[in-house]
């Protein structure tokens, strides 16, 4: 008979993290990573609001921060993250990190699913005389939004791997449990069961992803 | 209406430049169909997009209603679109919208109100022949239902131009044709000035009132396409005229032709009224000749009836000569086809 030193209590808190931290970060995320994304794509050459400077500075950037494994951000931007909620240990303090993490990841994702739009109806919106916001709101982000979901989708899921070392900082969540418990206990249970819920969360995900891209689309 | 003055359109591409324009001058008056034909690349997109200044051009000027649309700012270049409508060769509808609210876009952009919106919509669908497709998605539509969507998008905002930069090349012949007669219907009932771009002559013949041909760039020739039907100068639209009109004796009728002395063998053109009249019967019963009937092509042209016959003529000299006569009298085109001119065919 196996037998393990998590409760499961201990075990429901661990999933509470997980998903507080997830939906929290992906919810700020992409405030900040959908207006990325859309101005990388009107701000690149032949696009709505073409300029080359914004260009040059936003894209850099984002490979930059992108080049970054998170465990290393993490750890780097602790003094930031300290000056932002006053506290460089426990949940709200890895969700700083995360945000960084999955923001310029969340832009690089819209980008592509913006720049997939058929041209040809970028081409009708400007015969018809659409202004610049007019072109994004009644045209680009329209025909996205199937592959905006399905990209929301893939960052999400990046995120639950990025949580998993959110416990470096005493995060918490499902992942810092299997780490804690799991592997430096030689704690198997724990080390299944949180198997079997990363699993069942990210295809959860993913599925509930691919359904409703699939709703939306239509065609 | 519209006016194209001296425009030339170089494009830059990582120092490699391509001069897809080089002086055109094109001028498209009020009510006409005016179709541009020529091969892929020869820069009828381009100059098509020059009009509703999707491009602008690098020298010359455009026009649309006497303003040289260079002079506008980018605010009153929106405006002076919304006069203008396009329909493209691959449709370019939302997917993720449906008909109706495809059709609603332009109205939406223009910030009518709703009922407006639905009432002109629903009326412009009708018009369309797609009066019960409201509520599908384009990809639920044929081909020819996806250009008539396009078509009633393009008319939403009451324009008084419309261009059509290969709006049926993508479909059958018989989609093509039903798309076709519902640009002319458009042209007739609203008054709308059309500019169509195609690479085939049929679509001209069906329903173009004037033609431009391009090539590599440059018009290579203009004018009504009853004129450029009838006579086309340059081998590219002779080339381009002998897909809609057979216009050569067949193989077999050449080799059996005998250039006998006292005979000449004669090119006639009969265009309009005398195309219906028994010209070639009066002209038998009136002066001793025989005829033989090499070739005869009828082909209708801007509710023109056009007439091509190649005839041989035998028979005392003086009789022939009033013969021919009587047919330049009738209004009937005659040229003497040489005897080293082996080639009997128009151009
Ligand atoms: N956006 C563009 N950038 C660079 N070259 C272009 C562009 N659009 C068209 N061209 C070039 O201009 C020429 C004319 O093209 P186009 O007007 O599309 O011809 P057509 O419509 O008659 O096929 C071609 O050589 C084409 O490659
Ligand atoms: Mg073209």
């Amino acid at each position: 008979m196996m037998s393990t030193t998590v409760t499961t209590d201990q075990f429901m808190q661990a999933i509470m993290d997980t998903l507080y931290m997830v939906g929290m970060s992906l919810f700020v995320g992409s405030l900040i990573g959908i207006p990325i994304g859309i101005l990388l794509v009107v701000t690149r050459p032949g696009g709505v609001l073409e300029s080359k400077m914004l260009y040059a500075i936003i894209n850099p950037v984002i490979n930059i921060v992108r080049s970054l494994p998170f465990i290393i951000l993490l750890v780097a931007i602790i003094p930031f993250t300290r000056l932002i909620v006053q506290t460089s240990i426990g949940t709200s303090a890895a969700i700083v990190p995360l945000i960084i993490y999955i923001a310029p990841y969340i832009g690089r994702l819209v980008e592509n699913s913006l720049l997939e739009v058929n041209p040809g109806i970028l081409e009708a919106a400007e015969a018809m005389g659409a202004t610049p916001f007019q072109v994004i709101w009644y045209f680009l982000l329209p025909e996205a939004v199937g592959s905006l979901i399905l990209s929301l989708t893939t960052a999400t899921i990046g995120l639950i791997g990025a949580t998993a070392m959110a416990g470096t900082v005493g995060g918490g969540g499902v992942g810092d449990l299997a780490i804690v418990y799991g592997y430096q206990r030689f704690d198997t249970v724990v080390v299944i069961a949180t198997v079997v819920v990363l699993i069942i969360f990210v295809q959860g995900i993913q599925s509930f992803g691919n359904i409703l891209a699939r709703k939306i689309r239509r065609y | 209406m519209i006016e194209l003055k001296d425009v030339y359109k170089t494009y830059t591409r990582k120092g490699i430049s391509n001069d897809a324009l080089k002086g055109i001058n094109v001028k498209v008056e009020k009510g006409d169909i005016f179709g541009v034909i020529g091969y892929s690349g020869a820069g009828k997109s381009t100059l098509i997009r020059l009009v509703n200044y999707l491009e602008k051009p690098t020298k010359g000027q455009v026009f649309v209603d006497g303003h040289d649309l260079g002079k506008y700012s980018d605010k009153e270049l929106r405006a002076a679109k919304k006069n203008i409508g396009m329909i493209f060769q691959h449709f370019n509808l939302l997917e993720s919208k449906k008909v109706f609210d495809n059709v609603a876009i332009p109205l939406i952009l223009l910030k009518k109100n709703k009922d407006e919106i639905r009432k002109r919509v629903l009326e412009l669908l009708e018009f369309v022949g797609l009066g019960d497709k409201a509520g599908s998605y384009p990809s639920e539509l044929s081909g020819g239902q996806k250009q008539r969507v396009g078509i009633a998008r393009a008319l939403a905002s009451n324009p008084s131009i419309l261009l059509c930069d290969e709006a049926t090349s993508a479909l059958d012949p018989q989609t093509t044709r039903s798309i076709l007669q519902l640009l002319k219907k458009i042209n007739a009932e609203y008054n709308i000035t059309v500019m169509i771009i195609t690479h085939e002559m049929s679509v001209i013949q069906e329903i173009c009132n004037k033609v431009a041909v391009m090539e590599e760039g440059r018009i290579i020739e203009q004018g009504s396409v009853l004129e450029v039907f009838g006579h086309p100068q340059h081998p590219t639209t002779q080339n381009f005229v002998k897909t809609v009109i057979q216009n050569s004796i067949t193989n077999s009728m050449q080799k059996s032709i005998k250039r006998e002395p006292g005979s000449g063998i004669y090119k006639l053109e009969f265009v309009g009224q005398c195309a219906s009249e028994p010209i070639l019967y009066k002209m038998i019963r009136s002066y001793d000749v025989q005829v033989n009937i090499l070739f005869a092509n009828m082909t209708e042209i801007e509710e023109t009836t056009l007439g091509k016959v190649i005839i041989q003529l035998k028979g005392d000299t003086a009789e022939v000569n009033k013969a021919l006569s009587f047919l330049k009298n009738s209004g009937v085109g005659v040229e003497e086809v040489e005897k080293h001119d082996v080639n009997y065919s128009y151009n």
